[in-house]
């Protein structure tokens, strides 16, 4: 069975490149807007992965994070967030939420593949 | 795996500017927000957010200075966020320069060029220029994290010869919490080369101590490969803060071994840098949390619908298809006339049912197309801004309808007319600011721009309370350009439509605002091609109101079917006043052949669609046929001299241009239920088209009139334009005396 | 082969036309590389061919919505499955005067240059094959009107076809000139 990633970002261009990078290397990809979107997109589904952006409108990839790691079904699912930022600040703040890492803006699809098979059992 | 291929690529950047420009109007209108004082949190969040999201795209597709000026962009975006930096007229400025030099720079990619590497110098000189004037230590951190990355960037450099590195993995209990896999990490390793994995489980806790979601083992791991220290600790990036990590080159001795190899605590692997990013990350955390109970109402108030992004041709093709069901829906109906009675009333009943699904259809099909038309008001803040300032003019513009949904294409056409308009406002319309305090006025002018549905159109208008039309210069101008005779009477409205008369302009100078060349004219036609109307009301002193009344769609139209002789043509519902069969005696026809009908005292002009349209067998004596008074998008009103009316019906435009060439009185074409073809008649063409009486023909006729009050004709779909007028603005009483009866402005623009 | 005149072969919207597949057939084998194929039509006794590769469908007459204040060789618009289609009469374009169209006669639906028309002729006849050496030159001698809407000619049988140019035959400016003389004979009028 293929892997299921779920990819956040209220920027179409890169859900579509997320989307088309994992699908390209045999990835299952939801893709949700933002995070409340992301949660409803879940519900009490378990995906692989969930790779979101941090900046988005109405829940942002920190707060997704956050209600990931407090749910029991999404608990122990890898999390990437995926930002521009190059300050650590951020990452520290993913990891504080409950990231399982990071994927820096702008990726080249090797790297996004390399960092995704690094956390996604 | 394989790359995305080239048109994958292609399409990922149309999608990639399809979003950049739906994020610059956003942008836009949220900047016009700040700039008016309105300081919501929520509005800079969106703002970064666009950047932000320009900026990653950019940076995937390679466009550096778009990437560059961004980063800028964002970062000062980010200072205003966390309240560093205030936000003053001169900070909005700068971000209204940015956003410019932001959208010229996604211009010039979209084109597929390559800016200069300076290209937006001046404005990012000035983003520094504000970033310097902040708080020191603030400065201080950012100079530190651009020292950390110039010496990661010294390191990258090196070139690993195959080393043995010893590594010590101690991860803490905590590590799994963020489901991390050490797993994946030692899996990780091997790929860099040779590892040996020893594991010592001694810290297990026993049974009934085992917290199951802690880790206690920890690991020795020897690995042997052509990798540098960097590499190896890249693959512990994740749980950098999660372990105790030791990594030490023991073959060759690498020179820089006493700085990376010895500490075992994380804290002290630090990079001064780092250590000052992690400072600065604390106020960043304090303001993301103070944003946030901010941020939750604003999530309540622009809760989005989810939504998916469709291509237009699509919809459009979804129209059509409609289109054709609603025509073949039509035949079924019509063919069920020609049934028995009794066979009739089941299939009557199944039809009818399936006419109210088609029509709900494709009601909801036309909704697709709809949009609300703040993408084009949007755009007109901007406008307004470069221009006052240009001008040095003060000038508060207010939108208001900004949801209004009207058809995508209709709003896409619209977007050329009205820049043109508010330009006009800005440029002859308002005064400077000195003119306006010696009359009295608020020295800062004001432009209304708003939209709102009425009876099934859209009205827009644009309204300034500048200085009103002036009427003298707007005749004399009309005068000397032979667009009126030099004695002709014109009542105030008529003047002041003139300004839309073709070539028609009085800017006493030509200025590079309005330019030169485009006019009002041209305005009037776009608005008219787009099947709607304009007209202008204006109050000397007081200011001008310009309103356009507009279809919803493009795509149908409700109709109204005649016919003359063998001949049926359909004639736009919202442009029929009434219809009536006049008496013989209330039919004049003057010497040239023309034919006027008396109508509440008013002598009416006709237009015989049978002549003009050379149709045999048709009545040309109106009062054997049937008057159908019109008025034509232009705003003049005339009798079409028709046989008979068939009924209204919604029919679905279909273009004749397609096939063949535009022709004169006829604007499009439509099926009908038999499935016969069906020319809609173009108002504006016929009445260019019917060889008027020369005007002083109709005022003969106009004079010999009977004295009778003059009611406004009643009108049928339509509100009167003269309605229209919330007393705001125009004299619409003619003066006594005045010769000039017909009302119709329009015919003034005929050469006399 | 020959085909009734009022034969639809617009069943299926986008099938080929029937006459299509039935000559392909014979026709392949023979064909040389740079040979073409016509649909070959008649007017009164002349007999005209068009590029197959231009012909969408052929179907029988019906009636058409007039447009006003066109050349009178244009015989109006009708629909084709919701498509608009002007209707050129051949006959009248070659100033043979108007033809009395019934239900036998035909229109062939044609595209020229990304628009599509029909032209009414009065029967369908055959489809021919010939190759670029069996194309003769339109000799000076024709009329100087139908020249401009000639290809060329080709015997076929001991008859002879002339082969029409679709192009030159309802060229924008021919027809935008056509329209503006009735225009102007009907404003003087």
């Amino acid at each position: 069975m293929p892997k299921k990633v779920l990819a956040v970002d209220d920027s179409k261009t890169m859900r579509d490149m997320v989307a088309f990078t994992l699908t390209d290397a045999g990835f299952e990809v939801l893709s949700a807007e933002d995070g409340q979107h992301a949660l409803s997109v879940l519900g009490d589904t378990k995906v692989d992965l969930v790779i979101t952006d941090v900046n988005m409108p109405n829940m942002n990839g920190i707060e997704l994070t956050k209600a990931l790691r407090s749910n029991p079904v999404h608990k122990a699912t890898p999390i990437l967030i995926l930002t521009t930022e190059s300050g650590d600040g951020l990452k520290a703040e993913g990891k504080a939420a409950g990231a399982t890492g990071w994927i820096v803006k702008p990726f080249v699809p090797e790297k996004l593949l390399q960092v995704v098979n690094k956390v996604c059992p | 795996m394989s790359g995305p291929s080239d048109s994958q690529i292609e399409q990922f950047k149309a999608t990639f500017f399809e979003e950049c420009a739906e994020l610059l109007g956003d942008l836009e209108q949220r900047l016009s927000v700040l700039e008016g004082g309105n300081q919501d949190i929520e509005d800079l969040h969106a703002i970064f957010r666009a950047i932000h999201s320009i900026k990653a795209g950019g940076g995937t597709f390679g466009y550096v200075r778009m990437v560059t000026f961004t980063h800028s962009f964002e970062t000062m975006l980010d200072h205003l966020r966390d309240g560093a930096l205030e936000i003053t007229p001169e900070v909005v400025d700068i971000l209204f320069r940015a956003s410019d030099i932001v959208a010229d720079l996604i211009d010039v990619a979209q084109q597929g060029g390559t800016p200069d590497d300076d290209f937006g110098d001046e404005v990012l000189a000035q983003i520094d220029q504000i970033l310097a004037s902040m708080a020191k230590a603030e400065g201080a951190a950012e100079g530190a994290a651009a020292g950390s990355e110039e010496a990661a960037d010294e390191e990258a450099e090196r070139i690993g010869s195959v080393a043995l590195f010893q590594i010590d993995f101690k991860p803490h209990p905590s590590l799994l919490r963020n489901a991390n896999e050490p797993l994946l990490l030692i899996r990780e390793l091997r790929t860099l080369g040779e590892l040996t994995v020893q594991l010592d489980a001694s810290q297990v806790p026993s049974l009934h101590a085992l917290e199951t979601e802690d880790l206690h083992f920890t690991w020795r791991l020897m690995l042997r490969g052509a990798c540098r220290e960097a590499d190896v600790r890249e693959v512990f990036e994740f749980v950098d803060d999660d372990c105790d990590l030791t990594v030490e080159r023991l073959e060759p001795k690498g020179d820089r071994d006493a700085e990376a190899g010895t500490g075992s605590s994380r804290s002290e692997d630090k990079t001064p840098a780092d250590k000052a990013a992690d400072k600065a990350a604390a106020p960043a955390e304090q303001a993301a949390a103070k944003s946030k109970s901010t941020g939750g109402e604003a999530a309540g108030k622009e809760r989005r619908t989810s939504s998916i992004r469709v291509d237009l041709e699509k919809v459009d093709k979804l129209v059509n298809t409609v289109g054709e069901l609603v025509i073949t829906q039509a035949m079924l109906t019509q063919q069920l006339e020609a049934l028995a009675a009794d066979k009739r009333a089941r299939i009557a009943s199944g039809l009818e049912e399936l006419s109210t699904h088609t029509r709900e259809l494709q009601e909801n099909v036309m909704a697709i197309r709809m949009q609300p038309v703040k993408s084009v008001f949007s755009r007109m803040p901007r406008l307004v801004r470069d221009l006052a300032g240009k001008l040095g003019k003060r000038i508060k513009l207010i939108t208001r309808g900004e949801e209004t949904e009207l058809d995508k294409t209709v709003i896409e056409e619209l977007a050329d007319p009205l820049t043109h308009m508010i330009r006009n406002s800005i440029d002859h319309g308002l005064e400077g600011p000195e003119e306006r305090e010696e009359a009295e006025k608020p020295v800062e002018g004001t432009i209304v721009l708003s939209a709102e549905h009425r009876g099934g159109r859209i009205v827009i208008e644009i309204a300034d309370d500048g200085r009103g039309v002036n009427r003298d210069r707007v005749l004399e101008k009309a005068i000397d350009q032979g667009l009126v005779a030099a004695d002709a009477k014109l009542s105030p409205e008529e003047i002041d439509n003139l300004i839309f008369a073709p070539g028609f302009s009085t800017a006493a100078e030509v200025t590079d605002v309005s330019g030169r060349g485009v006019g009002m004219d041209v305005v009037r036609r776009n608005i008219t091609n787009l099947g709607g109307k304009i007209t202008v009301q204006s109050t000397p002193g007081q200011g001008t109101k310009v309103i356009l009344t507009l279809p919803l769609t493009l795509a149908v139209l409700d109709g109204m079917v005649i016919t003359v002789g063998d001949q049926k043509y359909v004639v736009p519902l919202g442009n029929i006043l009434e219809s009536f069969r006049p008496k013989p005696e209330d039919v004049q026809t003057l010497v040239n052949g023309g034919q006027v009908v008396k109508m509440r005292g008013e002598f009416m002009r006709l237009v015989g669609l049978a002549r003009i349209f050379d149709v045999p067998n048709a009545t040309h004596d109106p009062s054997k046929g049937l008057v159908v008074m019109v008025e034509s998008d232009s705003g003049s009103s005339f009798g079409l001299v028709v046989d008979e009316l068939l009924g209204q019906q919604q029919v679905v435009i279909k273009s004749l241009e397609a096939n063949y060439d535009p022709i004169e009185g006829i604007s499009a074409a439509t099926i009908l239920g038999n499935g016969q073809v069906c020319l809609i008649l173009d108002l504006d063409g016929l009445e260019a088209m019917d060889k008027l009486a020369p005007r002083d023909l109709l005022e003969a006729a106009t004079l010999a009139r009977e004295p009778a009050p003059a009611p406004a004709p009643t009108p049928a779909g339509e509100p009167d334009p003269a309605a229209l007028d919330d007393g705001a603005a125009p004299e619409q009483e003619e003066p006594q005396g005045e010769p000039a009866g017909l009302d119709d402005p329009s015919s003034l623009e005929q050469p006399s | 082969m020959s085909l009734a005149p009022n034969t639809e072969t617009s069943g299926a919207p986008d099938a080929p036309p029937a006459v299509a597949l039935d000559g392909n057939g014979e026709e392949q084998a023979g064909a040389s590389a740079d040979a073409r194929q016509f649909i070959s039509f008649q007017i009164g006794e002349q007999e005209y061919g068009v590029d197959i590769m231009a012909v969408r469908e052929i179907k029988g007459w019906t009636t058409v919505t007039k447009l006003p204040n066109t050349p009178e060789f244009v015989r109006g618009v009708l629909n084709l499955r919701g498509v608009i289609v002007p209707i050129f009469d051949l006959r009248c374009r070659f100033g043979m005067g108007a033809t009395e169209a019934t239900k036998l006669h035909v229109v062939i639906i044609v595209t020229v240059r990304e628009r599509t028309i029909g032209i009414l002729v009065d029967a369908v006849s055959d489809i021919l094959t010939a190759t670029a050496d069996q194309i003769r030159p339109v000799p000076e001698m024709e009329s100087e009107q139908k020249e401009d809407f000639l290809d060329g000619l080709v015997t076929v049988e001991e008859r002879m076809v002339a082969l029409i140019a679709l192009e030159g035959l309802f060229d924008n400016k021919l027809v935008a000139a056509a329209t503006s003389a009735v225009a102007d004979v009907s404003t003087t009028d």
